[in-house]
C-alpha cells in the first residue's frame, strides 16, 4: 500500500476523527461576521436608521414629551430604545441570513456535514449576535453627547444586557426565519410583529402603570406593553443609563426580573431553534 | 468490478406527500467505481441522492453505505461522505480558501492538518494559485472545481455528486470528468453521481437507468447496448411514419420512431440491409448503421424517448 493510501486509510477509518463542534460553532460565526463587515451597505442600513430616528424623534419630540417631572429629557429616554433598534435590526437580518444561506445551498453542505445541528444553530446565532453587538457597543460612545452621567460600571453592565439582548433577539430572528423561503416574507413578519414589538417595549413612551382609575386602553396597552419580552430589555438599559423616574404613573420592571426574563426567553428561542433546525423545509430540497 | 460494496439499497422507495418519488429501488455499488444515475428531471435519481447523502431520512427499504444501515447511523456515515450538491454550496463572498475552510471545520479539521489538506486538493484540482480569490470573480467551471475540492477536504471514501455537469460548457464539462477520473484512479475513489446527459451516462463504469422513480436498467453502457442485440440501422425519410407502417406489413419488423427517424437493430448477417435498400430504396433519404446508443437502450427499457421525457419533464417543472 503506498503512502498516500496507508494515511487515507487511517483518517478514513469510521470514528477516528474528532468531531470538533466549538471549532463549528467558531468557523460560522467567523463566517457570518465575514460577510457582513464585506458587505458595507448592511452595516450603514443596520446603524444609520435607528440613529436617524434617534435625531429626529429625539430633536422634534424634545420639548414636548417629559416622563416625569424630575426625569430625563426624551432624548435620553429614547437612547436604549434606539440602541435595542439596532440590535434588533442587525441581529435579526444577520440570523435571517439563514434563508439566503438555504437559496444560495450553503446551508445544505451544512446539513449533510456531521456537524451537531446545535453547534450550526449557535454558530449562525453566535456570528449575528456579535455583529449586532459590536456595532451597538460602538454607539455607547454617543452617551457622551446625553447629560448623564455614567458610571463605568454601569456602562459595562448596559454591555452585557445588550449582549444577552442580542443573543435573546437573533435567536428568535433564526426560529422565525427556518421555515420562511424568502427574504420578501420577512418584510411582512418585520412589519407585523418586530416594529410593533419595539414601538410597544417602553423605547418610545413608558409602560403604562395601572391605577383605579386606568381605562380599558390603559390597561390593555399596560399588559400588551408587560407581556413583550423585548420591554424587558429596553428597562434595565434605561435604569443603567438614567436611573428610572420616579413617578407613580408609568411602571418599570426590577433589574433582577428583567434579567430573568431575558435569560428564560433567550433560553426558549435557543431551544426552540435546535429543535426546528431538525426539520426539513421545502426550501432544502430544491 | 468484484469489490466490496460501497452501497447497498435494498427495495427504496420514497414519497413526498402523495407523490412517490421512488419506487422499490435495489442496487449495489463497489468500491471505486464511477457510477452514474441517468433519468430524465423526475425520474427520481435527486431523490435518490438525498438518501444517499443523509440531507433526507430512510423512508422505506434499507439503505447500507459504507457498511453502514444509513436509517439508524447517518451521523456516523456523513464524516465519510463528500458530497456535492447541482445548486452551488459555496459562499460566494469568501475566497476559495476560506470556502474550505468552512467545510473543513464541519468535518473537525483545522490547523496544520488543514493547511496541508488544503493544498493537496487545490493541487489536484489545479486551483492552488486561486486560493486567495474571492469566489464570485470566478467562472462557472472554476466554481464547479472549488466545490468538488471542498467536497474533498475531509477525505472521502466515496463522493456524490447531483448533476454536478449542469450549466457548464462542454469543455468545463469534460475538465470535470477528468478530474473525477483522476480521483478514482490515483485515490481508489468512488464516485457517484446523477446526470440527465446521455454522454455522461457513456463516460461511467456503470449506470442505473431511472424512469418514473423505478430502477429499470443497471450494468455497464456496454453491457446495455449489448442487450438490444448488436448494430442499429437508423434511416432517414420524408415520411416516417408511413414507411414504419409499410416495413411493418412487409417484413413484420417493427422500428422505432426517434427524433423523425426510423430504427431498427441489424440482423446477424447483412439481410435486413439489403432487404431495406431493395424494398424501400425510394423512399429513403439515407440509411446509416451504427453501435446502439444509450438513447436506444432507454427507449427499449422504457418505451419512451430519452429526448422526449426530458422535455416532458421540464414542461411540467
Amino acid at each position: 500500500m503506498s503512502d498516500v493510501a496507508q494515511e487515507s486509510a487511517v483518517v478514513k477509518s469510521p470514528g477516528t476523527r474528532r468531531l470538533r463542534p466549538w471549532l463549528v460553532v467558531y468557523v460560522l460565526s467567523w463566517r457570518e461576521f465575514v460577510r457582513f463587515f464585506r458587505q458595507r451597505n448592511r452595516v450603514v442600513a443596520a446603524i444609520g436608521t435607528p440613529l436617524l430616528f434617534w435625531l429626529l424623534f429625539g430633536t422634534g419630540l424634545h420639548q414636548s414629551f417629559q416622563v416625569a417631572a424630575e426625569g430625563p429629557s426624551f432624548r435620553e429616554y429614547f437612547f436604549p430604545g434606539t440602541l435595542v433598534l439596532i440590535l434588533m435590526f442587525t441581529a435579526i437580518f444577520s440570523s435571517i441570513s439563514i434563508i439566503q444561506d438555504r437559496s444560495e445551498g450553503f446551508l445544505q453542505s451544512v446539513l449533510v456535514s456531521p456537524a451537531p445541528p446545535w453547534a450550526m444553530v449557535l454558530g449562525k446565532i453566535l456570528g449575528a449576535t456579535l455583529i449586532a453587538w459590536v456595532q451597538v457597543a460602538f454607539c455607547l460612545i454617543l452617551v457622551l453627547t446625553l447629560d448623564v452621567d455614567v458610571s463605568w460600571s454601569n456602562a459595562l453592565a448596559m454591555i452585557g444586557v445588550l449582549f444577552l439582548g442580542a443573543l435573546a433577539m437573533t435567536s428568535m430572528g433564526f426560529v422565525m426565519a427556518w421555515n420562511m423561503e424568502s427574504i420578501q416574507g420577512f418584510h411582512a413578519v418585520m412589519n407585523l410583529v418586530l416594529m410593533p414589538m419595539w414601538l410597544l417595549s417602553g423605547s418610545f413612551f413608558p409602560v403604562p402603570a395601572l391605577a383605579a382609575k386606568s381605562g380599558f386602553g390603559q390597561q390593555a396597552l399596560h399588559w400588551v406593553m408587560r407581556c413583550n419580552p423585548l420591554t424587558y430589555l429596553v428597562a434595565p438599559l434605561q435604569e443603567l443609563l438614567s436611573g428610572l423616574p420616579e413617578s407613580e404613573a408609568v411602571w418599570f420592571p426590577s433589574l433582577t426580573t428583567a434579567l430573568l426574563v431575558i435569560l428564560v426567553f433567550l433560553g426558549l428561542a435557543f431551544a426552540l431553534a435546535c429543535r426546528i433546525s431538525r426539520r426539513r423545509t421545502s426550501g432544502d430540497l430544491l | 468490478m468484484n469489490g466490496p460494496s460501497v452501497i447497498d439499497v435494498q427495495q427504496l422507495s420514497y414519497h413526498y406527500s402523495t407523490r412517490v418519488a421512488l419506487r422499490e429501488v435495489s442496487f449495489q455499488i463497489q468500491a471505486g467505481e464511477v457510477f452514474a444515475f441517468l433519468g430524465p428531471n423526475g425520474s427520481g435519481k435527486t431523490t435518490l441522492f438525498r438518501v444517499l447523502s443523509t440531507l433526507v431520512p430512510v423512508q422505506q427499504g434499507s439503505v447500507q453505505v459504507l457498511g453502514t444501515c444509513l436509517a439508524q447511523q447517518a451521523d456516523a456515515v456523513r464524516e465519510r461522505l463528500g458530497v456535492v450538491f447541482q445548486a452551488s454550496s459555496l459562499d460566494r463572498k469568501l475566497t476559495v480558501a476560506e470556502n474550505i475552510r468552512c467545510q473543513a471545520a464541519l468535518y473537525g479539521l483545522s490547523g496544520a492538518e488543514l493547511a496541508t489538506r488544503q493544498q493537496e486538493v487545490l493541487g489536484q484540482l489545479g486551483l492552488e494559485d486561486r486560493a486567495a480569490d474571492p469566489v464570485e470573480t470566478l467562472s462557472g467551471g472554476l466554481q464547479r472545481r472549488v466545490e468538488l475540492a471542498k467536497s474533498l477536504v475531509h477525505r472521502p471514501e466515496l463522493l456524490l455528486l447531483d448533476e454536478p455537469t449542469t450549466g457548464l460548457d462542454p469543455a468545463a464539462r469534460s475538465d470535470l470528468w477528468n478530474y473525477l477520473r483522476q480521483l478514482q484512479d490515483e485515490y481508489g475513489l468512488t464516485v457517484v453521481m446523477t446526470t440527465h446527459l446521455l454522454e455522461e451516462g457513456d463516460r461511467a463504469d456503470r449506470i442505473g437507468i431511472l424512469h418514473q422513480g423505478s430502477l429499470v436498467g443497471l450494468d455497464s453502457p456496454d453491457a446495455l447496448r449489448s442487450e438490444l442485440g448488436g448494430d442499429q440501422i437508423t434511416i432517414r425519410c420524408s415520411n416516417p411514419q408511413e414507411l414504419r407502417d409499410r416495413i411493418e406489413a412487409k417484413l413484420g419488423l417493427q422500428a422505432a420512431l426517434v427524433d423523425g427517424r426510423l430504427r431498427l437493430p441489424q440482423s446477424d448477417d447483412d439481410s435486413l440491409w439489403d432487404l431495406l435498400k431493395g424494398e424501400f430504396q425510394q423512399q429513403i433519404d439515407s440509411m446509416t448503421w451504427g453501435k446502439p446508443t444509450l438513447e436506444d437502450v432507454f427507449i427499449q427499457k422504457t418505451g419512451h424517448q430519452f429526448q422526449a421525457a426530458l422535455a416532458d419533464s421540464e414542461e411540467q417543472a
